[in-house]
């Protein structure tokens, strides 16, 4: 059973058409590509799927449930976790209390006001900033890191939550060579627990660490397949090759 | 470094804590009792402005509605006293605290747990507008006394000794706001205090860790309604008074500039507002040449602190790394489990 399902999804934003009827399915633990021109549809679409726009039409089904009017927080409790585009870590908490925050998000306020997780949680919150390299840096505020490090300080923060599936919104934005080349070798093993979403300009990096691509353009899906499949499209040449 | 996520940051607030505990303790030993009954009504107030801090300094709650809390149970207080003839303190605290929490739970349910994320300026005009009507309200309803107010005419009483304002009222109120101040300092550190911290910052992003983050801002908006509820039952046995200005926009602007003043977002600037504004208007105030025009110069003051410090008194003596402060688990022990020989273990399972 495909773990996502999305079928026919439109947004408009006033007389915007941002999205005109996508269809696109995951499977559990792949990692799957939105690529596209600029405006085509990539980001609405992904926030579509986690929430942050609900969509004026078609459905979205996660895990055999229909999520197309639940509240972010709702799908986020069903396994759906997003890293934003703009960098979105909390600057003026420390990254030990980013890292924190993400991981008590379920439990039950009584025990938040006690503070009883507090401390079963550190070395959890301990090895996951030493998992994205950070674990020297727990004590400075996040606004301190650079902004490769906040974009893996984010990723690290959605995978605290065990997700079904990860969306990423351009995860190598700003990013060096250097840092988009460990980053890619950090994402890659979590291909064993959770299937991902990922949107990203950079079609090398993509074509590195995807299994099927689905290439937008104007809010619709020009084609869709493997990464080879992709790469001999000749639909998709053709947009890339006179419009990017 | 031994990374924990526990620095221990500057120690300025704990001094300043102290200080002003010590402040306070002596307030009626080198005072006149008249200066203490002044005195003993900033503490009111102050637990008033904690509220307010409480809602826009930890939650982003922006709220011009605490006198309403604070006057509902105010009334209620002065309705036992003159209706009913009860005057313990015993029932009096709890009564009021519960009629706060009732009361702003009712108001938070209704701005705050719809079914559309609230905007700040929402919930804003929906608290002015509640306080205005209930101001209203109370103006035009004779069974409380209409626009002359309720006398409180009994004083408060433990078991059979009165509690007349003055020194020992004093110390009675100086109690409970060192109550009510360690609760809320310990819910504000605890691991709820840090959902706090950051959903002021973002929002959008707690949501989409699956915080309810609606239902937290109505829980601190109802604790808060809470401890307004206590400082206004009080308030009515130590004024003698209760009247509709008492749940009016009127003060709770005065909250929010208590707030704003001392700083928002620690607990003790709320206090601090409260003493300097209070003090800046009592010592204006008794000057003849500027009798007249005191509230101007206030507002002037006040209208140059909130526009070029908007951390208040307290951005100047603390840091914003101490005021946010940090959550980390504080044992000691293995801050160091996961450490460096953990970053080759990328199984990707956070």
């Amino acid at each position: 059973m495909a773990l996502l399902e999305v079928r026919g999804v439109s947004k408009t934003f006033g007389s915007l058409k941002a999205l005109g009827g996508v269809d696109v399915t995951v499977q559990p633990n792949t990692f799957h590509g939105l690529i596209g021109p600029n405006g085509s549809g990539k980001s609405t679409l992904l926030k579509a799927i986690a929430g942050a726009h609900f969509a004026d039409g078609g459905t979205i089904s996660f895990d055999g449930m229909d999520v197309t009017t639940m509240l972010p927080a709702d799908r986020s409790r069903r396994g759906l976790s997003l890293k934003f585009q703009i960098t979105a870590v909390l600057l003026e908490l420390s990254v030990y209390d980013n890292i924190l925050l993400a991981f008590q998000a379920h439990q039950p306020v009584w025990g938040l006001l006690r503070s009883l997780s507090r401390r079963n949680l550190h070395p959890e919150v301990m090895a996951a900033l030493a998992r994205f390299q950070l674990a020297d840096r727990a004590d400075d505020l996040a606004g301190e890191l650079s902004h490769g490090q906040q974009q893996w300080l984010e990723i690290a923060m959605a995978l605290t939550q065990k997700p079904k599936l990860l969306l990423l919104d351009e995860p190598t934005g700003g990013m060096s060579p250097e840092e988009r080349r460990a980053t890619g070798d950090l994402l890659v093993p979590i291909k064993q627990h959770c299937a991902m979403i990922i949107v990203e300009h950079d079609l090398d990096f993509i074509k590195d660490i995807c299994d099927r691509l689905t290439v937008l353009d104007n809010g619709q899906v020009l084609d869709d397949g493997t990464v080879a499949e992709i790469e001999a499209s000749t639909k998709v040449q053709e947009v890339y090759t006179t419009r990017v | 470094m031994a990374a924990s996520g526990t620095k221990k940051p500057r120690r300025v607030m704990l001094i300043l804590e102290i200080l002003i505990l010590i402040g306070l303790l002596v307030v009626p030993l080198v005072t006149s009792d008249f200066h203490t009954i002044i005195a003993t009504r900033m503490l009111l107030l102050a637990m008033l402005a904690i509220s307010f801090d409480l809602c826009w300094g930890y939650s982003g709650i922006m709220t011009f509605g605490q006198a309403l809390f604070f006057g509902v149970a105010g009334y209620v207080a002065a309705l036992l006293a003159n209706k009913a003839g009860y005057v313990q303190i015993w029932g009096i605290v709890p009564i009021c605290m519960l009629v706060g929490l009732v009361s702003s739970f009712l108001i938070g349910w209704f701005l705050l747990l719809g079914k559309r994320t609230p905007t700040i300026i929402f919930v804003a005009l929906g608290t002015l507008t509640a306080s205005y009507a209930a101001e209203r309200l109370v103006a035009g309803w004779q069974w409380v006394g209409a626009g002359n107010g309720m006398s409180v005419w009994d004083f408060m009483k433990v078991g059979s000794y009165e509690l007349e304002p003055g020194p020992v009222f004093y110390y009675v109120i100086l109690g409970f706001l060192i109550v009510a101040y360690i609760a809320s300092r310990w819910m504000v550190r605890s691991q709820l205090g840090l959902v706090l911290a950051g959903m002021r910052q973002n929002e959008e992003r707690l949501a989409f860790f699956g915080y309810r983050v609606q239902r937290f801002k109505a829980l601190v908006f109802s604790f808060s309604g809470m401890i307004a509820g206590l400082s206004g039952g009080l308030y009515a046995f130590h004024e003698g008074f209760i009247g509709p200005g008492s749940m009016g926009i009127g003060l709770s602007t005065y909250a929010v500039l208590y707030g704003l003043f001392g700083g928002v977002g620690t607990l003790l600037g709320p206090i601090l507002g409260v003493g300097a504004i209070e003090t800046i208007a009592f010592i204006l105030s008794d000057i003849d040449a500027l009798k007249p025009y005191w509230p101007v110069i206030l507002g002037v003051i006040m209208l140059i602190v909130v526009a070029y410090r908007p951390t208040g008194i307290m951005g100047l003596i603390v840091t914003d790394r101490e005021r946010i402060g940090s959550f980390g688990y504080r044992g000691g022990g293995e801050p160091d489990a996961g450490g460096k020989d953990a970053k080759e273990d990328t199984d990707g399972t956070a």
